[in-house]
């Protein structure tokens, strides 16, 4: 793509290029390092491996790689110019996702401490 | 290098930005699914905080520890994980123009899938049978409808796929089925990250 008969071709719409954009060996990766993380999450919740408190940071910094690892090696999202939008909305996808959970436990958390439960049947 | 060259250069560069002309179809395409995806995972989003805020008001019935079998989990992951890969792998063949290749790489995606919608079929089946079913808590009924709707997902992508084949079948390996097997394959992968939530919230951190 970057060759210097390439860069001046004018482009129609709909004209397609057959750039690939994957390979055997990047799939391949992304299996191997997905299930090493996998593996990893298990093994952190089920043993003492990591001090208790910190196992649910130690299981959301796991999760947090492999989505990584998916997102590079299986969706292909690179740093190529072509995936800039993607990129662009992928970062405001993550922040209303940020906002939704990260919102809800907040003020339901500060409502559970706050508020006296007045049902007879309230589980707490 | 002229004015007009480093011109050229750095529009060619800023495709699908302004500049150099429009992205190819597939570009876009693969854009406007991926908009879609993202709106999903806003979806999903709310079922996370749903179930984040509902997990311990258990209501008297049971938690996650005794209803979870963490080792049914981990095949379903596994199953999950390695249908991304043929998926992959299958798109790969594809966009190589090898259909025989993408058939054998679609049986294994749609069996991999199949087996883990099977899997958590028993499991919702026998926690229904437990008495454990979404009517029990709203633990449960968080839990229900977070896993069922990514099981529904899969479902749905289940179909998809089997269409996929069909089209491959009848029309071939023409540059709109190809855009299209883009777009499933997108789908595929983003399912399994919606489970790599599903599994660290629900079950290893309510297993614990």
């Amino acid at each position: 793509m970057n060759g210097p008969d390439r860069i001046f071709d004018d482009r129609t719409p709909g004209v397609e290029e057959n750039e690939p954009s994957a390979s055997f060996l990047s799939y391949t990766a992304g299996l191997a390092l997905a299930i090493l993380a996998t593996i990893a999450s298990f093994v952190v919740s089920q043993t003492n491996l990591l001090w208790a408190p910190g196992v649910p940071v130690g299981l959301v910094v796991l999760a947090f790689a492999q989505i990584g690892v998916h997102l590079v090696f299986f969706l292909h999202l690179g740093s190529g110019p072509d995936n800039t939008n993607n990129i662009i909305a992928l970062s405001f996808g993550l922040l209303i996702v940020f906002l939704v959970i990260t919102g809800s436990a907040w003020i339901i958390a500060n409502l559970n401490a706050n508020v006296m439960p007045t049902a007879v049947q309230s589980s707490h | 290098m002229t004015v007009a060259t480093i011109e050229a250069v750095s529009t060619a560069l800023a495709r699908g930005r302004g500049g150099g002309g429009p992205a190819p179809t597939r570009i876009v395409v693969a854009y406007g699914f991926w908009i879609f995806l993202l709106s999903d995972f806003v979806l999903f989003s709310g079922l996370f905080a749903a179930y984040a805020v509902l997990s311990d008001q258990t209501a008297g019935g049971p938690s996650g520890p005794e209803l979870f079998n963490l080792r049914s989990v981990f095949i379903e992951t596994m199953c999950l994980l390695f249908s991304s890969y043929t998926c992959g792998l299958g798109a790969l063949s594809a966009e190589r123009r090898q259909p025989g290749r993408f058939l054998i790489f679609a049986a294994f995606t749609f069996v991999l899938g199949a087996a883990f919608l099977f899997i958590e079929g028993t499991e919702f089946a026998a926690m229904v049978r437990k008495g454990a079913g979404p009517s029990r808590s709203a633990f449960l009924s968080a839990f229900f409808t977070l896993v069922g709707t990514h099981g529904a997902h899969v479902t749905s992508g289940l179909i998809w796929l089997a269409y996929m084949v069909a089209q491959v079948v009848a029309k071939g390996l023409r540059p709109r089925v190809l855009r299209r097997l883009l777009c499933f394959s997108l789908f595929w992968h983003a399912l399994d990250i919606i489970w790599i939530g599903v599994l660290t919230l629900v079950y290893l951190m309510g297993a614990r």
